[in-house]
């Protein structure tokens, strides 16, 4: 049910412009139609490209701005053909909420790459009205684009799930990796990159760390689970590892060279880049020519892979490392996200905020 | 039967000085081992590695890498950071001595067989690739992918296990270990064979590996040359869509046509031997689609991670072929009436050919009929 008559609002906070700082804001949501979910929102993660987005670092942003797409909520009402959830579920959406349903990548349910794909914020809606993102009371939300949070997974420990463990978990399935006995590294430990170390961990990998400085080696070692640590400067340990990985997740978010992570990799190794960076990225050919190496990309994952890597780390009791705060420390919390100072993941419990600026 | 006693000779052409032209240069061939077979040479492709091979580069370092034959690198300081990247047994390679008989795209008749070498006899066409050695142990040895294993041997411009340089098929005859050589199947003619061995594996071995061996797929050639060579000219058109029976022909520039093609290709087989942008092609792919590199371009190429990842696109790169699939592809080739489209030449036109194959100016391949031809210079 929903009222035909007249919109609901609800409060976000958002961008006003490229310095990307957020404020209160107030805006209509759609009433909720047949397929609709009406989503309290009870915690939002925190991603880097977040940040890219309230900048406009890449040049496509729209404001006001909301942001936020690692959405963990409660079902207040559903519409009137929604089958799989009930009011009081507790649901969790993630950053794509419309896809066209009739090209190739929908119908084998890759929707994430639909040419078509409509985004949980700084995008329009089919109804012509902007998105706006989980860093608000509320979200009305396609049950398409909707998955059920599996019972005994905290809302807080599932909100990083939506966009930074799926990014892992969707391309370690695509390119055959979900077995044990490979080789992976993870190039970078952020929020990606840490839920790639206890995937790839719970997927029976051997893992190796590969960062830029010494200062993450005791909790890449000791606190995630990985098996190795190897920091990029270091010649002779990039030498002893040359030719030793299946697969590099690489979620460095900057420009950087890719040659010292290709030599890393075997023959037929993959070299899986997840970061959006606005400038080139190079490669001479025979680095990857002579061991039949692969520069490839992957986005978030789909609804189904959702779904199933929920039921993953459910199954393994992986859990994300996570710093909550409230709201009001929302900008300060991306401030710090732009130096890399958290570990490892900022959650926003909207749920327990105020949301109207007051204190 | 074979003399161990005494080494034969056997003349070639080889680069002797700076200029790249070749002149008729006489050497040692080691006795037919007993997995060896003692072969003249019929005839033999030029590819354009051959190219970089003998032109030097006056003044500057002449250095050969593992990535082809004949490659160099025009910078130094590119190519020492690249060799670090290396085994030492490249390090070694870089330093063999400059007056090599190219040629990887060898067909000829077995001579003499040594005593441990089964399926071929004399009498027998066959045909020498790229590759006279391999480790035989390590993982891509052992699931008969030697072309990646990291000691390969080539089959001119580098040392073999004895200790000789290795010489290729601009000559007389060549001695080459039975797992390096194939029959060429009966029906098929040795001019036509010969651009197999390195152009047609080339593209088998990935279009087999990446999955891509099957009806009802859409592939984008880039560049249209031996292997291939980018061209926009009216005549290129003609060629590719009545002679080569290609379906489409899309020229880079064209916005319109480039943009009508978006996200319609599974693979393009990238044989562009120079710097290019690769946005434009891997716009071209569909989800999952593969650009896949098959040219020795020494300038880094560039690409934005947004593209390849909205796309899951793979940017991946082979090196020729196994002699496995050199063997089923011979057969595919045969079963299927694929012919090279060659112009036949003779030794005495060597040095015309390389100024004409810089220039692109080929349709495809040149075939030296070596057997036909004086190799002394008289």
């Amino acid at each position: 049910m929903g009222s035909l008559d007249n919109e609901r609002t609800t409060t976000g906070w958002a961008a006003r412009d490229p310095s990307g700082v957020l404020s209160p804001y107030t805006y209509s949501l759609r009433n909720t139609g047949p397929e609709d979910l009406y989503i309290k929102v009870l915690c939002c993660g925190i991603c880097h490209s977040d940040i890219h987005q309230v900048k406009n670092d890449l040049g496509m942003s729209h404001y006001p701005m909301v942001p936020g797409h690692e959405v963990v909520g409660e079902v207040l009402e559903v519409g009137s053909d929604v089958t799989k959830y009930k009011v009081g579920d507790r649901v969790g959406t993630g950053i794509v909420v419309g896809c066209c349903r009739s090209c190739e990548p929908c119908k084998s349910e890759q929707e994430q790459y639909c040419n078509k794909k409509i985004w949980n914020y700084n995008d329009v809606y089919t109804d012509g009205k902007p998105t706006q993102g989980g860093f608000a009371g509320e979200v009305v939300v396609d049950q398409r684009f909707v998955v059920k949070i599996p019972d005994g997974l905290e809302s807080e420990q599932a909100a990083p799930l939506m966009c930074a463990a799926v990014t892992v978990y969707s391309p370690l399935v695509h390119f055959g990796f979900k077995q044990s006995g490979l080789r992976g590294g993870i190039l970078g430990l952020g929020g990606v990159g840490h839920m790639g170390v206890k995937i790839a961990k719970a997927m029976g990998h051997h893992v190796t760390v590969i960062s830029s400085s010494d200062k993450k080696r005791k909790e890449a070692l000791e606190h995630l689970g990985a098996d190795a640590y190897l920091v990029s400067s270091d010649e002779n340990g990039m030498k002893e590892a040359a030719d030793s990985l299946d697969y590099i997740f690489d979620t460095i978010p900057v420009v950087h060279p890719l040659e010292p992570y290709l030599a890393l990799l075997k023959l037929d190794g993959k070299l899986i880049l997840t970061g959006v960076i606005n400038a080139p990225l190079q490669f001479v050919s025979p680095m990857v020519m002579l061991g039949r190496k692969s520069i490839t990309g992957s986005f978030i994952g789909s609804i189904k892979e959702m779904e199933e890597m929920l039921e993953f780390c459910k199954d393994k009791e992986l859990t994300s490392q996570i710093e909550v705060v409230k709201m009001d420390y929302v900008n300060t919390a991306l401030e710090r996200l732009e130096k890399n100072d958290v570990r490892y993941r900022f959650v926003v419990d909207v749920a327990g905020s105020k949301l109207d600026g007051s204190v | 039967m074979g003399s161990v006693e005494s080494e034969r000779k056997t003349t070639g052409l080889a680069a002797r000085d700076p200029s790249g032209t070749l002149a008729p240069y006489t050497y040692d061939l080691r006795s037919t081992g007993p997995e060896d077979a003692y072969i003249r040479v019929i005839c033999c492709g030029i590819c354009h590695s051959d190219l970089h091979q003998i032109k030097n580069d006056l003044g500057m370092a002449w250095l050969t890498t593992p990535w082809s034959p004949g490659t160099y690198i025009t910078s130094l300081s590119l190519s020492l950071s690249l060799i670090k990247l290396q085994s030492t047994h490249v390090l070694h390679q870089c330093l063999v001595h400059l007056f090599a008989v190219c040629s990887h795209e060898v067909v000829g008749e077995v001579l003499e067989v040594g005593s441990e070498v089964t399926g071929v006899r004399v009498g027998d066409r066959v045909g020498v690739g790229v590759l006279v050695g391999c480790c035989r142990n390590c993982m891509p040895c052992k699931s008969d992918i030697e072309q990646y294993c990291s000691k390969k041997i080539w089959s001119y411009n580098d040392v073999y296990t004895d200790g000789k340089p290795t010489h290729g098929g601009f000559a007389g005859e060549m001695v080459v270990d039975q797992k390096f050589m194939v029959k060429i199947p009966e029906g098929m003619s040795s001019e036509q064979a010969a651009p197999l061995l390195c152009a047609g594996v080339t593209v088998y071995s990935p279009l087999n590996h990446f999955g891509l061996k099957q009806g009802g797929l859409r592939g984008g050639i880039l560049g249209l040359g031996g292997v291939g060579h980018m061209g926009s000219s009216d005549r290129k058109r003609e060629e590719a869509l009545d002679h080569l029976g290609a379906d489409a022909y899309l020229v880079s520039s064209d916005e319109a046509g480039m943009k009508e093609a978006a996200d319609s290709l599974d693979y393009i087989i990238d044989t562009v031997p120079v710097f290019h942008p690769l946005e434009p092609y891997l716009s071209l792919l569909k989800l999952d689609g593969k650009l896949i590199l098959l040219g020795v371009i020494n300038t880094p190429l560039q690409f934005f991670s947004p593209v390849v990842m909205s796309g899951r696109k793979v940017i991946t790169g082979s090196f020729i072929g196994s002699m496995k699939e050199t063997k089923e592809m011979l057969d595919f080739c045969e079963e299927k009436g694929i012919t090279s489209q060659i112009e036949v030449i003779k030794m005495d036109y060597i040095n015309t050919a390389f100024e004409r194959l810089e220039k692109n100016d080929v349709r495809y391949r040149f075939v030296v009929d070596v057997a036909g031809s004086k190799l002394d210079g008289a």
